[in-house]
């Protein structure tokens, strides 16, 4: 009885969880068997695994998979060395520490759309872009960021917004960081590099830890900005599956292939998962 | 504050009976000026109509055909009145998905252009009413053709732009020769490239419905267009469609610029443009053919077959696309700003013919498309700029993408196209064509 009453009081809640999470995962799977093209309505024939065989025979497959590997892993870098080393430099108190502070994790409060927006036309735009007119300053041929570097370009975006994020989580946990030790370290002969390396780093391991897996989980879905400035190209060199699964369900409107590219995703996310888990699950410990 | 409460959902109880009383219909439609302006007049209907009330979604072009598609397909119901192309009237009237239109003598659909006309029209019935049309044409700057001696005849051929781009292309100067569409998509770069292929003799599919994409005509147009941004376009161009390329003009950056003719009306706009008093108009250049040289699109409003208030829909459409409606744009802001490319009333009135310089320019680029012969070898598709079957989508987009590599350098003209002669027809199989 005392064990019922419980189990029988959560029982709605997890039914639930369990609908809201499992119903749109098994119309997924339904979707990836059968052959639905929205502008094809009537019958949905089953076609077993056909629309797996033309997502992952797509010309775009493997280009996509390479590049949010190469995207993810570049953010994630740039994002926690940079982050890293902001934080360190404003660690010490100087004055208007605040102002900077605030400055520097306000990139964060702006919507991706936003982001995105402000890059392609503010900064990249060859001909009135402030990097155009800097180079043409400098007596340079202005880069044409979003033809010839796309997914540098998109990297650079990300990791601008992404880094405040970063360096935010590293600024709060350097506070906690003993000065004692640290002074003691300094009287015993260690140096700044010394220092850094035996102290302040293995303090930082568990946000790193931190920082690394909730990126991880956000930029697998990196869209807004691919979508608003280069849509994926040119050609497919800065499509990501994200944009993929997008241009296979909202601009061809084929929700057979569609889905069995989301099931595609959710394989991915979960190996990515995997290593992330044994990676930063032994410095969680 | 249990009274407060009470009164509270007496009066949001009453307020949602009033709402009830009159018929409110949800309109779908896209940002564009003229249904900004059509939103605006919402009080004109509403007058009028008191029994009608009108509720607005206005997106984005590429949002708006993502929720119209997928309402209509799926049944949804959300809309009873959406703005859709004339590339899906055709395909959706065959499917039963719209309401005919019940025309009746006040409407005088023997007013509309002919060719928009017949675009809408299945079986003689037509499934969609026409807000506004527009095809495409050549626009260019006079002072810069002066300066450099140069004279564009009312026809140009693509040579004779080129040439014209050459000689006025100084990027020192801020001014770069021509601007085109580079941004891939069925509606951005392919619009522009597909009338390029058509006036070299090309087409999309022959009547067995096999993709021709690797063809020579092909191989001719998309050579002379990534040849001729590379020398005398903007850089970034592989990222400029409409709206960046009218940036670029009103900035005056372009010399010249072969786009929709709705754009005529911004960039001879002094309060938008820099160049207003320097533009002039002439027809889509041309090469082999003239035919299919200018494109043909108009935005319409249609009634979904699912919608359960038909009546008062097709009240606010034979409304909205009404010669009174004009009439009473023209009222409010002057003929200038009034809706064109549906009606031959427009054209042959008086005052708009004053305030309008490019109207004769774009009512005969209209009356040139063809939706039906716009190619020189015979197609099995509907559509001057797109094929008007569904699959074309995907491959307009796909084949977008590879011309918008091989304009930016990425791979050869040659490796584009038979990479989009793959992906076309790879498409047509899974849509069952053939095996």
């Amino acid at each position: 009885m005392t064990r019922l009453l419980p189990r029988a009081l959560l029982a709605p809640a997890v039914g639930a969880l369990l609908l809201w999470m499992l119903v749109p995962l098994l119309m997924t799977v339904y979707f990836s068997v059968v052959r639905y093209n929205l502008l094809q309505p009537g019958d949905h024939p089953f076609v077993g695994l056909e629309n797996f065989t033309y997502f992952v025979t797509d010309p775009d497959f493997g280009p996509a998979v390479w590049n949010t590997l190469v995207f993810l892993a570049s953010v994630v870098l740039i994002t926690v060395v940079l982050g890293m080393g902001l934080a360190l430099l404003v660690d010490a108190p100087f004055p208007g520490r605040g102002i900077v502070r605030v400055l520097l994790i306000s990139p964060f409060f702006v919507m991706p759309a936003v982001n995105a927006l402000l890059w392609k036309h503010m900064m990249m735009n060859p001909i009135y872009g402030v990097l155009a007119q800097l180079s043409r300053g400098l007596g340079l041929e202005p880069v044409d960021w979003l033809t010839h570097a796309p997914l540098f370009s998109v990297i650079v975006m990300v990791a601008w917004q992404w880094l405040p994020f970063a360096c935010l989580i590293f600024i709060t946990s350097l506070q906690s960081l003993d000065r004692e030790q640290m002074e003691a370290a300094r009287m015993d002969g260690a140096g700044p590099i010394q220092r850094f390396w035996y102290l302040t780093l293995p303090h930082l391991a568990r946000p790193v830890a931190v920082v690394v897996m909730i990126e991880m989980i956000f930029l697998l879905a990196v869209f807004a900005e691919i979508a608003i400035t280069t849509a994926g190209g040119p050609g497919n060199e800065s499509t990501n599956l994200t944009y993929l699964i997008f241009k296979q369900s909202l601009l061809s409107f084929d929700v057979g292939v569609a889905s069995a590219g989301a099931l595609f995703a959710v394989l991915l996310a979960n190996i990515v998962a995997i290593f992330l888990i044994r990676m930063v699950g032994k410095s969680l410990d | 504050m249990h009274r407060f409460l009470k009164t509270g959902l007496a009066l949001a109880l009453a307020a949602a009976g009033c709402a009830q009383a009159a018929t409110e219909l949800v309109v779908a439609t896209v940002n564009n000026g003229h249904m900004i302006e059509m939103q605006k007049l919402t009080p004109a209907f509403e007058k009028a109509h008191p029994d009608i009330k009108l509720k607005w979604v206005t997106l984005e072009e590429g949002v708006l055909r993502q929720r119209v598609t997928t309402d209509i397909a799926t049944k949804g119901g959300q809309f009873d009145v959406m703005t859709v192309g004339i590339y899906e009237v055709p395909i959706w009237s065959k499917k039963g998905w719209l309401m005919p239109i019940n025309t009746d003598a006040a409407y005088d659909a023997n007013d509309l252009l002919p060719a928009i006309r017949a675009g809408l029209s299945h079986e003689g019935k037509l499934y969609a009413s026409p807000f506004y049309g527009e095809s495409s044409m050549l626009m260019y700057r006079k002072d810069l053709a002066d300066k450099a001696g140069v004279k564009l005849p009312e026809q140009p051929t693509w040579a004779q732009v080129k040439d014209f781009a050459a000689k006025v292309h100084n990027p020192a100067g801020g001014v770069y020769g021509i601007c085109l569409r580079g941004k891939p998509g069925w509606g951005d770069n392919m619009a522009l490239l597909t009338t390029m292929v058509n006036t070299y003799g090309g087409q999309w599919f022959d009547m067995q419905w096999k993709p021709q994409i690797d063809t020579t005509p092909w191989k001719q147009a998309i050579g002379f267009y990534v040849d001729l941004m590379k020398a005398y376009g903007p850089p970034g161009a592989a990222a400029n469609s409409f709206n960046e390329n009218l940036a670029l003009f009103n900035e005056g950056k372009c010399a010249a610029w072969v786009d929709a003719t709705i754009a005529a009306s911004f960039i001879s706009d002094p309060k938008q443009s820099k160049v207003a008093d320097k533009v002039a108009f002439a027809m889509a250049p041309v090469a082999v053919t003239p035919k299919g040289a200018n494109w043909l699109w108009t935005w319409n409003l249609a009634i979904p077959s699912s919608s359960k208030k038909a009546e008062a829909a097709q009240t606010f459409v034979k409304w909205a696309t009404s010669r009174a409606y004009i009439e009473l744009v023209a009222k409010e802001h002057g003929w200038h700003a009034v809706p064109t490319g549906t009606r031959q009333s427009t054209y042959t009135n008086a005052e708009f013919q004053k305030v309008a310089k490019f109207a004769a320019a774009e009512r005969k680029a209209i009356d040139s498309a063809n939706l039906n012969d716009s190619t020189l070898p015979k197609s099995p598709y509907v559509g001057v700029q797109y094929a008007a079957i569904p699959e074309f989508q995907a491959i307009g987009l796909a084949v977008g993408q590879q011309i918008s590599a091989a304009l930016s350098g990425k791979v050869t003209v040659e490796q584009a196209l038979k990479t989009s002669q793959t992906l076309a027809e790879r498409e047509m199989k899974k849509g069952g064509y053939y095996k």
